[in-house]
């Protein structure tokens, strides 16, 4: 199972989400960090002063957020390319740690998303490539631009809208379990092609959720964990992957594949010394429907062409051989609007046996983050103790 | 072969603002021709327009004005207002003649997944913002709607 150095020598030794998730006017973006960041240093069993590093995206930024939590850290990670950072953080933690560089490094996320309290206004450029190639054809965020690459995507793989539609069929069941989930009303196929139509192909129900809440992770070696720690379960860091393509979705190189999937977690199996059989779970970043389909396939879980039916044959649902996305995800659970944090928690969770939805003996669990719209990517192969 | 589109000038849509780079891709559209790059060391065409060539790396890069005709790769249909755009409005991947892809709007046409097949011939025209020309494009038989 493993490569020749013993990948079981960092580890999670906390997580934490905020004490609630949906819409919290009271809280604000600087507030989600912090209070999430104290829950998963309270959950490890340490102290803020034991924390040395500090991950976060660039809003509002590693510096700020240990200021307020009253930490001096002497490592620090800004990284900050769309929701799966968090994802990255925990890779390059992983090297820090390694390389001697922090202890306990401190992984946050926190995203007014639906409120915007403490917020920064979303910018308004007219300059950039982004400004100059995409925004002026009428773009509206996320669900007008993401979104583009599927119609292609299904012409050429075969799967269908109906499949595409039973992503979000399936992930209703999982937050049918949860109580912290936004949305648990199961649906069926027709109620999710039924629902409001925001961009053809896409209905509401295809789209993800925006919430407000946050996270956070302490991330250790092992030796650090086991002396300092509480006795829940540890969950190893057993491989690491990233990798980014294109800033513009009109841009991407083939739109019926997404070429940073393939990578990243190419070099995470390739760390981890599993591969996509020895997966018990699976969390791939769900923003929209049809990003779990493309995860599926470019990771090589199932063949092209193969990941609507393996969706909508139920394999991905409670009782299915691999389950994903069984907080609800991005769809049903909450979607701050960089999700990342969310998956690799629900992750943890199950590692642990501590999920709303918990699935039994899992040992192994995948997480797959996206960042923007298919740019960037990281994966993690996570393991239970 | 293409000419400038006059009146639709809207001028709540958004305008793009070019940069020294770009300003050539700009100043053709206003002028009603669809200019892109190709590297002259490994011939390949690209695009956004950029001081290098994203395939083999050479500085060697020139301007030629591309035939303005393309299909369509991928589309939304947009039921989101945005401002000064029509409800829905077509947002498309199209693939230019020459191989680059760009992101655009597909005008004159039934905004309806009918009337938008993949792979649909289509044709570039430009939309007056202001002081700016924007590339969209119609169907090249856009007059059997
Ligand atoms: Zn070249």
């Amino acid at each position: 199972m493993s490569g020749q150095r013993n990948n079981r020598d960092v580890v999670i030794m906390g997580a934490a989400e905020t004490d609630e998730v949906g819409k919290l006017p009271h809280l604000s973006t600087l507030e989600l960090h912090t209070q999430s960041a104290r829950r998963a240093i309270a959950d490890a069993g340490l102290t803020k002063d034991q924390i040395d590093g500090l991950a976060t995206v660039s809003t509002p930024g590693p510096v700020q957020v240990a200021h307020a939590l009253g930490i001096t850290p002497t490592y620090l990670d800004g990284t900050s390319v769309g929701g799966t950072s968090f994802l990255l953080h925990v890779r390059h933690a992983v090297a820090a740690i390694r390389a001697g560089y922090a202890d306990v490094v401190l992984v946050t996320h926190g995203e007014s998303g639906r409120s915007r309290v403490g917020a920064p206004p979303y910018p308004r450029q007219s300059d950039s490539p982004l400004a100059q190639f995409e925004m002026p054809y009428g773009v509206m965020g996320p669900p007008t631009t993401f979104t583009v690459p599927t119609l292609r995507f299904l012409h050429e793989t075969g799967n269908t809208l109906e499949q595409l539609a039973e992503v979000a069929v399936a992930q209703r069941r999982w937050s049918a379990r949860n109580p912290r989930a936004m949305f648990r009303e199961e649906v069926g196929v027709d109620d999710v092609l039924g629902a409001r139509m925001v961009a053809y192909p896409f209905t509401l129900l295809m789209c993800c959720l925006v919430t407000d809440g946050g996270g956070a992770l302490a991330v250790a070696s092992r030796e650090f964990a086991e002396a300092h720690g509480t006795d829940k379960p540890l969950v190893s860091v057993l491989g690491t992957g990233e990798a980014a393509t294109t800033p513009m979705v009109s841009q991407m190189e083939d739109m019926t594949t997404c070429r940073q999937f393939t990578l990243s977690s190419q070099r995470a199996f390739k760390e981890a010394g599993v591969g996509t059989t020895d997966i018990d779970h699976l969390m791939i970043y769900d923003a929209f429907a049809h990003v779990p389909l493309y995860g599926l396939e470019d990771m090589g879980f199932v063949g092209r062409g193969e990941s609507g039916a393996f969706v909508a044959e139920g394999h991905t649902s409670p009782g299915g051989r691999l389950p994903m996305n069984t907080n609800g995800g991005g769809l049903s659970y909450t979607h701050t609007g960089m999700y990342g944090m969310f998956a690799i928690q629900e992750s943890v969770r199950q590692l642990r046996g501590e999920a709303a939805a918990q699935v039994d003996g899992v040992e192994t669990s995948l997480v797959l983050g996206n960042g923007g719209m298919f740019m960037s990517a990281a994966t993690l192969i996570l393991g239970r103790g | 072969m293409t000419s400038p589109q006059s009146g639709g000038s809207a001028p709540d849509k958004f305008v793009p603002k070019a940069t020294p780079e770009t300003q050539p891709y700009w100043d053709a559209a206003a002028a009603g021709r669809l200019d892109i790059q190709r590297c002259t060391a490994c011939e390949r065409p690209f695009f956004y327009p950029r001081t290098s060539c994203p395939h083999c790396g050479s500085e060697k890069v020139a301007w030629f004005t591309a035939s303005g005709r393309a299909t369509l790769y991928s589309y939304v249909i947009s039921e989101r207002p945005a401002p000064g755009f029509p409800t829905p409005t077509v947002i498309a991947t199209v693939e230019l003649e020459e191989g680059p892809r760009m992101m655009t709007n597909i005008v004159d046409v039934d905004p309806t997944p009918e009337a938008l097949p993949l792979d649909l011939p289509l044709q570039v025209r430009f939309e007056q913002r202001g002081e700016v020309a924007v590339p969209v494009f119609a169907p090249i038989d856009g007059g059997d709607r």
